[in-house]
């Protein structure tokens, strides 16, 4: 048994009455250590706490932003340890409580930390059960537990708390060996729906947020902001600023800001800043010249895949079709902006942040502060959205250091057009495959080259002999050239990286090839398809929508797609109306399929998936930021466009069993196949196929343009 | 503007603030008020997380003055619960799942209140309708009408 780290032994002494602390590393679990993803560190600690109380904490170092983790963590922790939901108490992304954290993104919650937290619970019910044995003098295996007692099986008047186990208890264990988990069939908490546990909280407005949180003597800053992304700042007069009563002007460095105890005073303030800046050279591609630019770049591609020889296959095809499909940069625009309060005093710095990794924010505010990292506290509340867009920190360096320079609490909360201009974008990306069909109407050869969106959705399940998948200038700061020196401004991870614009293209050409074929599109899926757990969601999507065999167009607008992700793997039906006069594309219903292993949450499960199919219609059909080099034009929702009530069609979310494998990924995997489903459907409904998203009515109409000229 | 008293109802109890009259609604109910359910999600009246209730009527703070609000009776999501209990749509929200990162609830909530209130059993287009500027970015749409289609079935209403 070794010891836990110095966080845990502090929170475990706290505690009053007693208790007993159970934690488990993954050295502990060799699978979890398969499954991780090597470029981070190897480490996923979880720690539970049985006070005296009998109530349970669980500490981890995620964060609760919308996607239902405090819920699901819960409930596997209620379900290896035998207690009632209602007795768990989550405990997340504090750094100075909860273990060390890579961050809440990937879609790792339930996959990577989700079997080091069961362990850690069946160790905790493994250590009571030995206790109650020891105190009831019978055997463990007589012993079973419910809802937090243990009682002896032939005589359950016997029987004892886990509270009256743990009061007087100080009790530290290590889970060294693998665990048993429970078998699906003997779960009682986990894959039954559960109401969310913060949703009290949110509808009466108790939930707090970043910017909700309140120091004695605060201070709200605005901060000067470049009028383009690499402006340099040469000049600043602060005398108008200054005029405003009450106003703290503070320059550092590259830092200027206005504070005041009334953030409508600090804007104004901000407002009265005069500033000279040297902009740069050239002004760079906009949104339309930006393609031309990536393709351009030099970006050095990189083999993720290889069957075959596609080089000798293509002139074997007896039909080849080559596209290639383009995507704008997509905003995540959270509707919290981000926000930090920070408090900074006797060498120790407080930090309350909308961030997506407290961890990885804590050290960046003790470089910047000049403190240890043991010195500087992140705490994250509620997060309001984040998908992938903040797992930045800036807000939070920026709070810090205003804070060390004022001796006050600073809270920094951005507006929305500073969430617009250094918001981390979806890249734009462009695809270009090339494929062919042999005699026999199967699909003979594969050939992909992907710039900007990176490698993740690439993979292939479809049984294709010669196949070559190659992608460069993706998201990796490894690369050449840099994500910096192909952008014009930042870029970074939005809901399943990369995936959305890969599986639209694939996706896009299966059905380009089902097409040229005469062939259904889900009977030309599933002829190329030996992966079970993907026939078996396209089948059920198909089922859950009534998919009627036709090869498109048919006229009906009806699409499918299908991909895997996050060890998961999803398909969908769609149903559209275009407007043949102004190409808008009306979205009346999606049904889709989903196998995520086993489900700890239907409930969350299927809001994940509502979640993901809604706001996957913005990348879809309206979300593409306008700009001119570092120029960020959409500022605001006037012009940037989210998907709204009248957007959102009838969502049908279908949970395709499959209790033989761990919980996998389910915040991210539904999304990806919401651009291919809807330009299938497109397709089908309009006999023209859309290479660039989003669908725009422009484009759409200019698709079905081209369509009628051609004649095809 | 100077500082004046302006005297408003919030949440039914009367409050007098020293303040300039253009100061925003929004910055007062966070600020000296704490009541911070009311969010910021934009700043020009095109998101609706900051919305409250003016004399019943669904508000956008962040661009609505004191003065505006000068004798009037304002309604924060704070305020919506009766006696200790839920509001029908809070309690709807919850069971209908009509929520995830939770930052547009309020917002929500007394949209769908002041429409409730205006017309009690509108179909569901006349919901989506009403709440078509409220954005939500999480995807919670089809669960929030289905929450408020709830409230307006049922024999219970919004006062
Ligand atoms: S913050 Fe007021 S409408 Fe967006
Ligand atoms: S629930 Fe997150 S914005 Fe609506």
């Amino acid at each position: 048994m070794s010891e836990p780290r110095g966080l845990s032994r502090r929170e475990f002494f706290r505690l009053a009455g007693g208790g007993i602390l159970v934690c488990v590393g993954c050295a502990a679990l060799p699978s979890l250590a398969q499954n991780r993803w090597p470029r981070y560190p190897e480490d996923v600690d979880a720690y539970l706490l049985i006070g005296a109380d009998g109530r349970v904490a669980v500490f981890s170092g995620k964060v609760e932003m919308g996607q239902g983790v405090m819920t699901s963590l819960a409930q596997m922790a209620a379900e290896e340890l035998g207690v009632d939901l209602g007795s768990i108490d989550m405990v997340l992304g504090d750094t100075d409580r909860c273990p060390w954290d890579m961050g809440t993104f990937g879609s790792m919650t339930t996959r990577m930390f989700g079997p080091a937290l069961r362990a850690a619970a069946a160790e905790a019910r493994s250590v009571l059960t030995g206790l109650a044995a020891a105190r009831l003098a019978v055997s463990p295996d007589r012993l079973s537990v419910r809802t937090g007692i243990v009682s002896v099986k032939d005589a359950p008047s016997r029987h004892v708390s886990y509270a009256e186990l743990a009061r007087g208890q100080r009790l530290l264990r290590r889970v060294d060996a693998a665990t048993v988990l429970k078998a699906a069939a003997d779960f009682e908490v986990m894959g039954r729906p559960a109401m969310r546990l913060d949703a009290r909280a949110k509808v009466t407005g108790e939930a707090k947020y970043a910017a909700d949180m309140r120091l004695p003597g605060q201070l709200y800053a605005r901060i000067l902001r470049p009028p383009v992304h690499r402006a340099q700042l040469q000049s600043v007069d602060t005398s108008g600023a200054e005029a405003v009563g009450g106003v703290t002007v503070v320059r550092r460095d590259d830092l200027v800001a206005v504070l005041h105890a009334d953030p409508q005073r600090a804007g104004e303030a901000l407002a009265a800043l005069r500033a000279q800046w040297q902009l740069p050279q050239e002004a760079g591609p906009d949104q339309d010249g930006i393609f031309e630019h990536l393709a351009k770049s030099g970006a050095a591609l990189t083999e993720s895949a290889h069957r075959g020889d596609v080089l000798a296959a293509r002139p074997r095809a007896a039909r080849v079709f080559e596209s290639t499909y383009h995507k704008g940069y997509v905003a995540h625009a959270p509707l919290e902006p981000h926000a930090a309060l920070a408090e900074v005093s006797a060498g120790r710095a407080t930090v309350w942040a909308s961030t997506q990794t407290p961890f990885p924010t804590r050290d960046h505010i003790a470089h910047a502060l000049g403190l240890a990292p043991e010195a500087v506290r992140v705490i994250t509340p509620f997060l309001g959205g984040g998908f992938g867009g903040k797992s930045a920190d800036r807000q939070a360096v920026e709070a810090a250091r205003l804070a060390q320079l004022c001796g006050r609490p600073v809270q920094v909360a951005w507006d929305r057009s500073e969430e617009f201009f250094f918001d981390r974008f979806d890249p734009a990306a462009v695809v270009t495959i090339v494929s062919g069909v042999d005699a026999g109407r199967r699909a003979a050869f594969w050939d992909f080259t992907g710039y900007g969106a990176g490698e993740r959705g690439t993979a292939h399940v479809y049984d294709i002999p010669d196949l070559r998948i190659r992608c460069g200038g993706g998201m990796s700061y490894e690369q050449s050239p840099a994500p910096q020196q192909l952008h014009p401004f930042e870029v970074g991870p939005w809901r399943a990286p990369g995936a959305n614009m890969n599986v639209f293209a694939i996706e896009s050409q299966m059905d380009i090839m089902a097409a040229a074929c005469g062939s259904d599109p889900l009977e030309f899926r599933l002829r190329h398809l030996s992966d079970a757990r993907m026939r078996a969601v396209l089948e059920a999507a198909a089922a859950g929508f009534g998919w009627q065999a036709a090869a498109a167009p048919s006229g009906r607008g009806c699409g499918i797609a299908c991909a895997t992700d996050a060890g998961s793997y999803v398909a969908a039906c769609a149903e559209v109306a275009v407007d043949p006069a102004q190409g808008g594309v009306r979205v009346l219903r999606v049904v889709c399929a989903e196998d995520l292993g086993i489900v700890v949450n239907p409930e969350g499960a299927r809001m994940q998936i509502e979640g993901g199919v809604t706001m996957g219609l913005g990348y879809a059909l309206s979300e593409e930021l306008h700009f001119r080099g570092g120029d960020i034009l959409d500022r605001n929702f006037g012009s940037y466009h989210l998907p709204r009530f009248s957007a959102v069609p009838r969502i049908e979310a279908i949970l395709v069993r499959n209790d033989g494998l761990a919980p996998q990924g389910g915040g991210e995997p539904p999304i990806t196949i919401v651009g291919a489903v809807i330009a299938n459907a497109v397709f089908d409904a309009t006999g023209a196929r859309q290479l660039r998203l989003p669908m725009t009515p422009e484009r759409v109409l200019a698709g079905i343009a081209a369509a009628k000229l051609h004649g095809s | 503007m100077a500082a004046a008293a302006i005297h408003f109802t919030l949440n039914g109890r009367p409050v007098a603030l020293e303040a300039r009259p253009e100061r925003l609604l929004l910055w007062a109910l966070r600020g000296e008020q704490g009541l911070t359910g009311t969010k910021y999600g934009c700043g020009v009246g095109a998101c609706g997380a900051c919305t409250v209730l003016v004399d019943g009527r669904a508000t956008r703070s962040c661009v609505t003055t004191l003065a505006e609000v000068e004798r009037r009776e304002v309604v924060t999501i704070e305020g919506v619960a009766r006696n200790g209990g839920l509001h029908p749509l809070q309690q709807a929200f919850i069971d209908h799942g009509a929520l995830q990162c939770g930052y547009c609830t309020p917002g929500m909530v007394l949209t769908a209140h002041a429409l409730l209130a205006a017309t009690p059993h509108p179909a569901r287009e006349a919901i989506a309708a009403a709440m078509e500027h409220q954005l939500c970015r999480c995807g919670a749409h089809q669960r929030i009408l289905a929450a408020i289609e709830s409230v307006a079935a049922g024999a219970e209403r919004s006062p």
